[in-house]
């Protein structure tokens, strides 16, 4: 259970780290996440979707150079595609080899699939396990992931339990579609991750999106700050803005102005509803400018 | 340090937010790793040891600041005094012993280094200049200054005194006249002139977003002030708000109300699955042909024991009926969110409001793009107003039992939001009755403190026989708990 040389000196490290990777943290995110490797304790990840979440696991992963193993939370997840699962066609076909006889011999190492969980558990160099949306799972199959989480082990009936050889650094993520169990909560660090402000969102827009200018990047950061203050059913996120300044990008533009926004507002804005509120703030009262004129 | 994290973790007990003791101990654990000198990076820690809900962490950073604010305060200025100017922070630019940022334009050449003394000297015209090339400028040291220089001309504090300092702030911002600051911000902005009204909107936005974060400063002055007056704890306990889900329906702001939504979600999704897991049969679902053969493993392969699947939950029908009248209007407002969350999850959720009448209001909400549209099409029309538009519940049970009891079946959950406050006219219990029978569940969530029951013209006492439960529901956390208690 080593992972000293893994660690980061500080936050600062962290965030630098993650920066050559172009995942711009703020101070809180370097932070919670420098700490997640000195305790050792997984990171619960809450926020709107789309604001980074998943990829702050990918990134970390990126830039300590661990592998990522991911398990992906849906409801009805089960310890068989958790945990582990014995490989009964393999066992039956064992059983016919060798006879009636053969059943202890049949629970063994061969025999294991490896799931997610199990396989960051036992895996030999430095993993990043991402357990993504977890407010999906039922809350009886949250239960499973207790084990796993707080000592970085797993039992097995038949073979005992199996220990982590590394601590993995642990991201979970939640649209916080439900409220998680305090048991849960308890054993991890909590990070929320909100919409960024004007000033990190451009500095993002630059990062991610290579060409632009910091212009039109400045533009784009201010127009989505506008439309945040509305009352939408859902506000747009940060993965939508990039995908929006890269069509201001391949539009050619330099300047937005209402018509182009009118005109791309869909990138952003998922439901019409949305649409017409953004449209009466941003769009009309221009247009109406200019009939004035 | 371990002293101040525990007055913390206390106050925000006291605050309402669960702290367990391994919480605590995880953020004395975390302080070994951070620099104690980097208030930001104390505050990031502790905060995701301590604070594992999204809606507190508003009440988390204000309780932060009253702990750990002062001590990194008098660091700051004690650095900025005795530190040579011109080392100080080299990402800033511009070298903090020259001519400020904002005052260069006069000429007159303010340094950062003696800024305190010299802005005392300034009249408070030009100082209010100069909070307008400061706010232009974003320097946030700078702006730091001036909310210290601000807050010691106009606020008036009055030491001792066991207040919130509200109406200190109140005074500073009306001093600066904070309201009009974007405007005029945005009138002698430099350069040409934003063309056309996107970018006038866009520019007034980020300098009303500047003028919040000044008002911020000043706030955090205020209570600093405050604390070094009075102590940490003492400020705390005159500053302690309810947190969103212990404010009371009957007495919340419009604002509490509006952030009450984000919790309500979950909640009607937790409550579906809770009124499900009620309907779910003991018969079982089809054969679970992977697992019996993994289990049969045991057995040398042979499957001596069948596995069936889970049976699939039935969702079930929901019937909300819904008290607007006045008296719990803030509750109403609250019950159309939940009711609109409700829609999601449920295959069927018919909505009835009613004052002195029962209206079916499903396909209002059903077709408003949101909430404010939907109460304005409910208020619009009159819905629930049959004569006088005082509470009659007995004539909006009878009229709800005559006209929709045919509809009610066995999977039906029937909820009736309410105070229960009869307005001394009969009560319909018999009509509410029918109701019980025929559906599966009734439930029963009134706003008022329980104590409050059966006292005035309040009948709960003659529908609580017909209820499955009868539920004080007076914040978001009863709701929560009646909702976990449920399975």
């Amino acid at each position: 259970m080593t992972s000293a040389e893994q660690r980061f000196g500080s936050g600062a490290e962290v965030a630098a780290a993650l920066r050559t990777v172009d995942y711009l943290p703020d101070d809180k995110v370097a932070t919670v996440t420098y700490l997640a490797g000195c305790l050792g304790k997984p990171v619960l990840v809450e926020g709107p979707a789309g604001t980074g979440k998943t990829e702050l696991a990918k990134s970390v992963a990126k830039a300590t150079g661990r592998r990522l193993i991911r398990l992906q939370c849906y409801e009805g997840l089960d310890e068989a595609k958790a945990l582990y699962e014995w490989d009964y066609r393999k066992q039956l076909l064992a059983i016919q080899l060798h006879g009636t006889g053969a059943e202890s011999g049949i629970f063994g190492e061969d025999f294991l699939l490896t799931r997610p969980l199990l396989e960051a558990i036992r895996a030999d160099d430095p993993v990043v396990l991402l357990v993504d949306e977890v407010d999906r799972l039922d809350v009886e199959a949250e239960a499973l992931l207790l084990e796993v989480l707080s000592d970085y082990q797993v039992s097995v009936p038949e073979l005992g339990t199996v220990t982590a050889r590394q601590v993995p650094l642990v991201f979970l993520t939640s649209n916080a579609s439900r409220e998680l169990s305090e048991a849960l909560k308890r054993r991890c660090l909590y990070l929320f991750l909100g919409y960024p402000g004007v000033e990190r969102e451009q500095e993002i827009i630059l990062a991610r999106v290579p060409d632009i200018t910091a212009d039109l990047a400045a533009q784009v950061a201010q127009v989505i700050a506008s439309l945040r203050l509305l009352d939408l059913k859902k506000k747009p996120s940060v993965s939508e803005t990039l995908d929006w300044a890269r069509t201001l990008l391949l539009l050619g533009t330099d300047l937005v102005d209402s018509e182009l926004i009118e005109a791309t507002l869909p990138v952003l804005l998922k439901h019409q509803a949305d649409i017409e509120l953004a449209v009466a703030k941003l769009v009309t009262p221009s247009r109406q400018g200019t009939q004035g004129k | 340090m371990i002293n101040a994290v525990a007055g913390l973790v206390g106050e925000l007990r006291q605050a309402g937010i669960p702290v367990s003791l391994a919480d605590h101990v995880d953020a004395v654990a975390a302080l070994r790793f951070v620099s104690l000198a980097e208030r930001a990076e104390v505050k990031a820690a502790l905060g995701a040891a301590l604070v594992k809900d999204a809606g507190h962490e508003a009440a988390y950073s204000k309780i932060f600041d009253l702990y750990f604010g002062l001590r990194a305060a008098s660091a700051d200025e004690a650095a900025g005094r005795d530190g040579p100017p011109g080392q100080e922070s080299p990402d800033d630019g511009e070298s903090p012993s020259g001519p400020g940022p904002g005052p260069s334009g006069n000429g007159t050449g303010y340094g950062f280094g003696g800024a305190p003394s010299m802005l005392s000297r300034v009249d408070d015209a030009e100082l209010q200049e100069m909070l307008l090339e400061g706010l232009r400028e974003n320097q946030a040291k700078w702006l730091r200054m001036l909310a210290q220089e601000v807050v010691t001309r106009y606020a008036g504090i009055v030491p001792g005194r066991a207040v919130a300092g509200t109406y200190y702030l109140f005074r500073t911002l009306r001093a600066i006249k904070s309201d009009s600051l974007a405007v005029q911000l945005v009138a002698t902005a430099p350069g040409p002139p934003p063309s056309g009204e996107l970018a006038r909107l866009l520019l007034k936005e980020d300098y009303e977003r500047r003028v919040a974060e000044f008002q911020q400063e000043v706030e955090a002055e205020i209570r600093r002030r405050m604390v070094a007056d009075r102590g940490a704890a003492d400020v705390a306990r005159t500053l302690r708000t309810p947190l969103p889900e212990d404010a009371e329906f009957l007495t919340a702001s419009a604002a509490q109300i509006g952030q009450l939504r984000t919790i309500v979600a979950p909640l009607a999704r937790k409550l579906a699955a809770g009124l499900a897991a009620r309907h779910r049969g003991r018969r079982e679902g089809a054969l679970d042909f992977r697992r019996t053969v993994r289990e049969s493993m045991s057995t040398g392969g042979v499957p001596m024991e069948p596995v069936f699947r889970p049976p699939r939950p039935a969702k079930p029908e929901l019937v909300i009926l819904a008290d607007i009248s006045g008296s719990v209007s803030t509750f109403a407002e609250f019950t159309l969110h939940l009711t609109f969350a409700l829609r999601a999850e449920f295959t069927r959720v018919r909505s009835f409001v009613f004052v002195d009448v029962a209206d079916e209001v499903t396909d209002i909400l059903a077709a408003a793009p949101d909430i404010t549209a939907a109460t304005g099409e409910i208020n619009a029309r009159g819905c629930g107003v049959w004569l006088d538009g005082h509470s009659d519940y007995g004539n909006a049970f009878r009229t709800f039992a005559e006209q929709h009891v045919a509809s009610l079946r066995s999977r039906t959950t029937v909820v009736v939001l309410g105070d229960a406050r009869a307005n001394y006219r009969a009560s319909g219990a018999a009509a509410l009755r029918a109701v019980a029978r025929r559906s599966g569940h009734l439930f029963w969530l009134n706003p008022e403190p329980s104590a409050a029951w059966d006292s005035g013209d309040s009948v709960m006492r003659e529908y609580t026989p017909y209820c499955d439960a009868v539920v004080e529901c007076r914040s978001v956390r009863q709701l929560r708990a009646f909702i976990e208690r449920l399975p």
